[in-house]
């Protein structure tokens, strides 16, 4: 039980890291899962418009139960409702939207990100494949894609390599990484340690970092 | 002038075997139920299914997968299914996975008379493999070309008798692009109204794409009913 409680508490540590990424004012898509809970903790006073894929630009809040419409929903299927100035398209509208870098921000999980930037988070050769959704057309949308994962996986391996070893989502689409110990940005040259979250060292992060990592000179450390 | 039908099986009766259809909706939102429900009935068999999912086990395509009448399935997520990966892994069922934007716009393409086009979705990954990529000013693009179909089965909010068709939200999704990559396009629609009652700036779907209607009562599951507390 202590373990669930301590993966939940790592889940909210890296969406409310992953929120600061969201600008007043900015058009932004959240993945499905941990990317989604992000939109809990936009800070109050912040203007967003949430993009769902699906069809909607404007996602509201959760309905209460007397307000769910079994016609309104998010990509995750989630019932949902549409914020004031919303405004509904179908799936090529939304795309087209999604292409042609109208949004500003896409926060995407991950299961692997390589030195470049490449981004494999849709399948794993062995196992059921479910299908891409539409992350393999977001990651070459959106002006500023932001991955949220765990900094290792259940084996304690790293999931930032020099290459990524399961089939890609993207290449060369990664601009920032989020993870429960620090924030990386993919540079033309590399990866660049920004941030060390709390509980962290910079040397830690490198020694669980497979790709290599630069330091940045503005290395900021317990920034959350 | 637009045929009306008022029997679900007789609208879907002239779809046969080794059909092409697309489906609207997403998840289970905005999905023609009753015109799937007939084709359930009609057992036709070894369908090729465009639909951006294939419904849940017991509702929905699904249904159609259950009774083992789709032979190849193209869509973008197909993960809420257990039936659907027990037919893949034992090879009775083809699929061809698509990312949804690719999707949304190969259909559209089909039903605007481009035969193909570039987008950057799946260079560099596996879709990509064997398919032709090309750079245009510093990015690469890969080649996907149109899809249509021999039936396209949508849900509409409201129809009138001249196909004109009004979505309600989210439930629009694939449905406008497949309404216009069928050969025949069949409407479900909950509610059918006489024509003029739309307003013409409120159309979505301009009727020539329309060639028959049904009026239809949905039951409209809802997959994953997510509600927030009273605050």
């Amino acid at each position: 039980m202590a373990k669930q409680v301590d993966k939940a508490a790592i889940r909210e540590r890296i969406a409310r890291r992953a929120e600061r990424e969201i600008v007043s004012g900015s058009y932004v898509n959240l993945g499905i899962g941990m990317p989604t809970m992000v939109a809990n903790y936009i800070q109050d006073g912040k203007q967003v418009v949430l993009q769902s894929e699906n069809g909607l630009l404007g996602i509201g809040k959760y309905p209460l139960k007397e307000e769910v419409d079994p016609d309104l929903i998010n990509a995750g299927k989630e019932t949902v409702t549409a914020q004031k100035g919303a405004s509904f398209f179908s799936n090529a509208e939304s795309f087209a939207m999604i292409r042609g870098e109208h949004l500003d921000l896409a926060i995407l999980g991950g299961m692997e990100v390589s030195e470049k930037g490449d981004l494999a988070n849709w399948m794993i050769p062995g196992k059921m494949i479910k299908g891409m959704g539409g992350a393999m057309d977001i990651v070459h949308g959106a002006k500023k894609i932001v991955i949220i994962m765990d900094h290792v996986n259940k084996q304690g391996e790293p999931k930032i390599l020099k290459q990524c070893s399961l089939p890609l989502t993207g290449k060369n689409v990664v601009d920032r990484i989020i993870t429960d110990r620090a924030v990386i940005d993919v540079k033309e040259d590399g990866l660049e340690l920004v941030e060390v979250a709390e509980g962290w060292t910079a040397d830690q992060i490198i020694d669980s970092t497979e790709a290599e990592l630069k330091i940045s000179e503005n290395l900021q450390t317990d920034t959350y | 002038m637009k045929t009306i039908h008022t029997s679900f099986s007789e609208a879907v009766n002239d779809i046969k075997d080794g059909s092409t259809i697309m489906v609207g909706g997403f998840g289970l939102v905005g999905i023609p139920e009753n015109l799937i429900l007939a084709l359930v009935d009609s057992q036709v068999k070894h369908l090729t299914v465009i639909s951006n999912n294939c419904g849940v086990d017991d509702w929905g395509l699904g249904l159609l997968l259950k009774n083992k009448q789709i032979d190849k399935m193209i869509g973008s997520y197909v993960g809420e299914n257990k039936e659907f990966e027990r037919q893949v892994l034992s090879g009775e069922l083809e699929v061809e996975l698509t990312p949804q934007g690719t999707l949304a716009e190969r259909i559209r393409a089909g039903g605007a008379g481009i035969p193909a086009f570039y987008t950057p979705a799946g260079v560099g990954t596996p879709i990509a493999e064997g398919g032709e990529v090309r750079t245009f000013g510093d990015k690469e693009y890969l080649l996907q070309t149109a899809l249509k179909a021999d039936f396209s089965l949508v849900r509409a909010a409201v129809g009138d008798k001249d196909g004109n068709l009004v979505y309600n939200k989210t439930a629009q999704n694939f449905n406008p692009m497949m309404a216009a990559a069928g050969n025949v396009t069949i409407a479900e629609v909950e509610q059918l109204v006489e024509t003029g009652s739309i307003d013409p700036d409120h159309v979505h779907t301009p009727g020539i794409y329309v060639q028959r209607l049904i009026e239809g009562k949905q039951e409209k599951k809802i997959e994953r009913m997510t509600v927030r507390q009273e605050a």
